[in-house]
């Protein structure tokens, strides 16, 4: 073993140990997120009760269909109070289904104590991500590639980008606090699967797999995987969130529990409109990526498109979620039956992904398990 | 279909025709009338913002007298709407799957004929319905064909609306614009004439069509046309990758061919070890060119838990086009083909040829050469045989030779097994028993030079009676018993397959690709909007002003947008408090809009609002 690969060897190791460090601060996050749930559910909204309950939703509809012009409920509000810098912009959500229906509080529910704990989540977070990215990184230049080349890399990479995508959608102030569970959660899953199940020794790549190509395809699906899974996890909550929702407005009582989970996420239309953004943004991508892939498929094997598994998978992923995106234009299909679609569509990504690689025989195998 | 629920929804509610409802009608119910008034105000305001077909009733034409005309139109019109479309895309998704899962003839054949020997009860029923090629079967062919038929169907109105839609002008203002998703209003001492041509400016600065509204006062404009030419380009680009795939799967031809390091290879149909085209494809199109394998590199991963592992795999070859063109060096590698005309050149696979030479009974060479083995695991352990024609034993009779084994580059000596340790070349063995007799050549039937078929040969055994079988290293040799001849192992030379494959279409489907892709962005990262300014004298002598958005989906971005433009415009109408005295409706246009009962009387407080920013 020449001075190099000792080198890189010790560049490996210092990889999974970040990654290790990474999972314990994970796990921390994860203790925190369950400590804002709980100190959270103290709190006893029922701002969507209120909005929804049967009587309250007539009053509503009633006044809004009579409302004279300037007289929004932005505008209503506003008052004479504060000072007009610019036009004040009325809107009015046209959308068919619900009044408007208020975003839960987040899982703190407006205590303070709760709040802290999800403040200290969202830290530990950030700080298991950058332990997380430096393990990333060092196992790269372990390697000297990318660090994406076979199931280990690619899962620790994949729950990498999820939680960078998560963190700047944070940064860039949307209201995604609600995410931080379930994705702490499925990082830690997924790591503990990469370290344990999936484990690869760091090694240099085969010829095969010695391209650009591999840069871009690669990469891409790496990314849109993740945005896919927030996408998806927008998506279960929406379906729970819209049975809660219509449950109180058919004039049911949902239970303690469900009450007080269901109060702190966000309005299930706010949901819906989260995941959609995700799922039709990422969609382009996706086909770019199986078409980077097409074009390296032709490289490598001489032709583009084989039907080999890896490619049917991606293609009825990407066709499941061109499926979403249509029966989101069709009337009879939105809401609930688009999300289960929705659902299917990332099934089918997740089982490209991991079934694939494992259960069925094709070119792609490179998974090293 | 438009997301905002303003179009049709709102006029199914009321249940007429909406062209009934002309807004002289008087109806005894003012809130009624009102309503319907809106009601069309908001669909002629969201019109022609998409060219999405409404959603056609899904029940049958029930008059028995439409005859075939009526059901075919009927029929066409279900094939492409877009519930159809949708469930035939899942349909084809759905099709794929079994085509993964099931080996495909077409992917890989041997594993195909291995599960049908396996499972002969299962293999009968997969039979039955194509399951063993999947994507060359009816059931498959119909689901994209109608797909297909479909997607043009639906894709040429859509495109000829949408010319339409670009001559359109922008719908004019409907008459109560706080109706919109997105509104604003102030009021200002600029003249409302003032005010719209600014609006207008700014508008058009922002690449707005606009268009001032006839007398009303009023500006309507509209942007964002590349979303629907976005979309209608995706959809027409589906179209162009599909076409581009059938003329490839048709006209393609797709050929092996296993060369020793040092031989060459002419591209035609009988150099070929195998061959398979579509069945369009005729043999003249062939592109001329040869080319010989001048030297073979590999290297393997030396130690670690990944030994063995390929590093590099590199085809040294001279090459020229036509018949006798100018001959050019290349390396081809495992990513990097050689392209030759249409034809590209990959390299598949590479192994060992032990160079052999056979000596018969009567001590002349009866074969010399390099003999490829067949790789059968990753260290290169490889199997093969040597076939010798022409062979005279010892007492001069004519007969046939037959060698069979193994050979391992890396071999462990006395670890008693044929398993290579190593993929590299370190210490090459051979491993052979022979046979003589009929090697079935001549029978006209193809047969495999890399296996021997030894129905009617018999085994070479040694004095004891076992079979006789050797290792030899470079250099050794093995003798044959009875002196009928012996074989020497000279040396080993490497030899790499390559794949010869001409697929037409490929840059239609490049392209198609490409343009689906910038038409998918274009679809789904813009938004088609209307933007309309009212500019009205107030009868307290001011002017209001009115703006409002409508985008085609709901959208955060368009409140956005409108306050940007409004601040925009209030440079050039600055704000002004409204005169206390006047507590009028803010539409001074829509007369009859505002009468209800309920209605707060907001516009007041509205105004107090601009007041307390004008002092
Ligand atoms: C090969 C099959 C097809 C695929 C993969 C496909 C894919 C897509 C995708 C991804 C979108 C979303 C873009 C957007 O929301 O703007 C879309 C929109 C659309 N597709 Fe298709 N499509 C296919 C076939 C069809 C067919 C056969 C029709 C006609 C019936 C159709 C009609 C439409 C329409 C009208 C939209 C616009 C929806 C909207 O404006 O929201 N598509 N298609």
């Amino acid at each position: 073993m020449n001075f190099a690969a000792a080198n890189n060897q010790s560049l490996a190791d210092i990889s999974n140990v970040l990654v290790y460090s990474a999972m314990a601060v994970y796990t921390l996050a994860f203790v925190a997120h369950i400590a804002e749930w709980v100190f959270g559910s103290r709190s006893r909204v029922a701002r969507t009760a209120a909005a929804l309950s049967p009587g309250r939703r007539r009053d509503a509809d009633a006044s809004s269909s009579a409302a004279a012009p300037g007289s929004g409920p932005a505008a209503a509000s506003a008052g004479g109070t504060d000072v007009l810098e610019r036009p004040r912009i009325v809107t009015r959500s046209s959308a068919a289904g619900r009044p408007d229906v208020p975003d839960g509080p987040g899982a703190a529910g407006g205590d303070v104590q709760g709040d802290t704990y999800g403040r200290i989540a969202v830290a530990l977070t950030a700080l298991a991500f950058v332990v997380h990215a430096a393990g990333v990184v060092a196992r790269g230049l372990s390697v000297e590639r990318v660090p994406w080349a076979n199931m280990y890399e690619f899962s620790t990479t994949f729950s990498m980008v999820v939680v960078g995508a998560y963190l700047v959608l944070l940064a860039t102030g949307r209201n995604v606090r609600w995410v931080g569970l379930p994705l702490v959660t499925t990082v830690l899953l997924d790591l503990g699967l990469a370290t344990t199940v999936l484990y690869t020794e760091s090694d240099q790549l085969p010829p095969a797999l010695d391209s650009y190509w591999l840069w871009i395809h690669v990469s891409l699906a790496i990314v849109c995987g993740a945005l896919f899974y927030l996408g998806a996890v927008g998506t279960v909550l929406y379906l729970f969130r819209d049975r809660y929702e219509a449950k109180l407005e058919r004039g049911g009582k949902p239970g303690a529990f469900a009450t007080s989970v269901m109060e702190r996420l966000p309005a299930s239309a706010s949901l819906d409109k989260f995941a959609y953004r995700i799922n039709a943004a990422v969609f382009p991508f996706w086909t770019f990526t199986i078409i980077a892939g097409a074009i390296w498929a032709e490289s490598a094997w001489g032709r583009y498109w084989g039907w080999d598994p890896k490619e049917v998978w991606s293609f009825i992923t990407w066709a499941a979620y061109a499926c979403y995106l249509h029966a989101r234009a069709t009337v009879g299909w939105k809401g609930r039956k688009a999300a289960y679609l929705a659902l299917v569509a990332f099934a089918c990504w997740l089982f490209n992904y991991y079934g694939v690689n494992m259960f069925v025989d094709g070119l792609h195998s490179y998974s090293g398990v | 279909m438009s997301d905002t629920g303003t179009g049709s929804s709102t006029d199914s509610r009321n249940g007429t025709d909406p062209a009934d409802m002309a807004e002289t009608r008087v109806t005894a119910d003012a809130a009624e009338t009102a309503d319907a008034a809106e009601a069309r105000d908001a669909r002629e305001a969201s019109a022609q913002l998409s060219t999405t077909p409404e959603q056609e009733q899904s029940e049958p034409p029930n008059l028995p007298s439409l005859g075939v005309i009526g059901w075919a139109r009927w029929f066409w019109r279900q094939l492409t709407s877009m519930r159809v479309a949708l469930i035939l895309l899942l349909l084809l998704s759905l099709g794929t799957v079994p085509g993964s899962l099931i080996p495909q003839n077409s992917v890989d054949a041997a594993k195909a004929a291995e599960f049908r020997q396996n499972n002969p009860t299962l293999s009968g029923f997969y039979e039955t319905f194509q399951l063993f090629d999947v994507y060359s079967s009816v059931w498959f062919s119909a689901i994209y064909i109608l797909l297909f038929v479909s997607l043009i169907g639906c894709i040429v109105p859509r495109s000829w609306q949408f010319v339409g839609h670009l001559r359109a002008r922008p719908p004019r203002a409907p008459r109560r614009l706080d109706r919109m998703p997105a509104y604003t209003t102030w009021h200002t001492d600029e003249d409302p004439e003032q005010v719209l041509e600014a609006a207008r400016s700014t508008l058009r600065r922002r690449r707005f069509r606009t268009e001032a509204d006839g007398p009303g006062g009023s500006v309507a404009a509209e942007k964002g046309y590349l979303r629907e030419a976005g979309n209608l380009v995706f959809h027409v680009a589906l179209i162009v990758m599909l076409v581009a795939f059938a003329a490839g799967q048709l006209w393609r031809s797709e050929g092996g061919k296993l060369i020793v390091q040092g031989d060459g290879f002419a591209n035609t149909l009988t150099q070929y070890d195998d061959f398979r085209a579509g069945s369009l494809y005729s043999t003249d199109s062939l592109d001329s060119f040869g080319f010989t394998l001048d030297s073979f590199h590999s290297s393997f991963e030396p130690s670690g838990p990944q030994k063995g592992t390929p590093r590099e795999f590199r085809a040294d070859v001279t090459y020229w086009e036509g018949a006798d063109g100018e001959e050019k060096k290349a390396a081809i590698e495992v990513n990097r083909p050689l392209s030759v005309g249409d034809s590209k050149v990959f390299l598949l696979a590479h192994g060992y040829a032990p160079v052999v030479s056979v000596t018969d009974g009567q001590g002349d060479v009866a074969f010399r050469g390099p003999v490829p083995f067949l790789p059968l695991d990753a260290n290169v352990t490889s199997q093969g045989v040597v076939k010798v024609t022409d062979y005279r034993d010892a007492k001069g009779e004519k007969d046939q030779l037959g060698f069979q084994g193994f050979f391992v580059p890396t071999y462990l000596p006395g670890s008693g097994q044929m398993a290579s340790q190593f993929p590299a070349l370190t210490n090459p063995a051979l491993f052979l028993t022979a046979y003589r007799g009929d090697l079935g050549v001549d029978g006209g039937q193809p047969r495999s030079v890399y296996q021997l078929d030894v129905e009617k040969m018999k085994q070479f055994t040694e004095k004891g009676g076992d079979p006789l079988a050797k290792v030899l290293e470079p250099g050794d040799t093995m003798e044959l018993p009875n002196g009928a001849g012996e074989l020497r192992f000279e040396s080993v030379e490497r030899w790499a397959s390559f794949q010869i494959s001409q697929e037409p279409g490929k840059g239609w489907a490049l392209g198609g690709a490409v343009a689906a892709v910038l038409g998918l962005a274009g679809s789904l990262f813009l938004s088609r909007r209307r933007v309309w300014v009212r500019a009205v004298a107030g009868p307290d002598g001011r002017t209001v002003v009115e703006m409002a958005a409508l985008g085609r989906s709901e959208s955060a971005r368009v409140p956005e947008e409108l306050g940007d433009l409004a601040e925009r415009l209030r440079h050039a109408a600055p704000l002004a408090p409204a005169r206390p005295e006047a507590v009028s409706t803010a539409s001074p246009d829509s007369p009859e809009a505002p009468a209800s009962p309920e209605s707060p009387a907001s516009p007041a407080r509205t105004d107090r609002s601009a007041e307390g920013a004008g002092q």
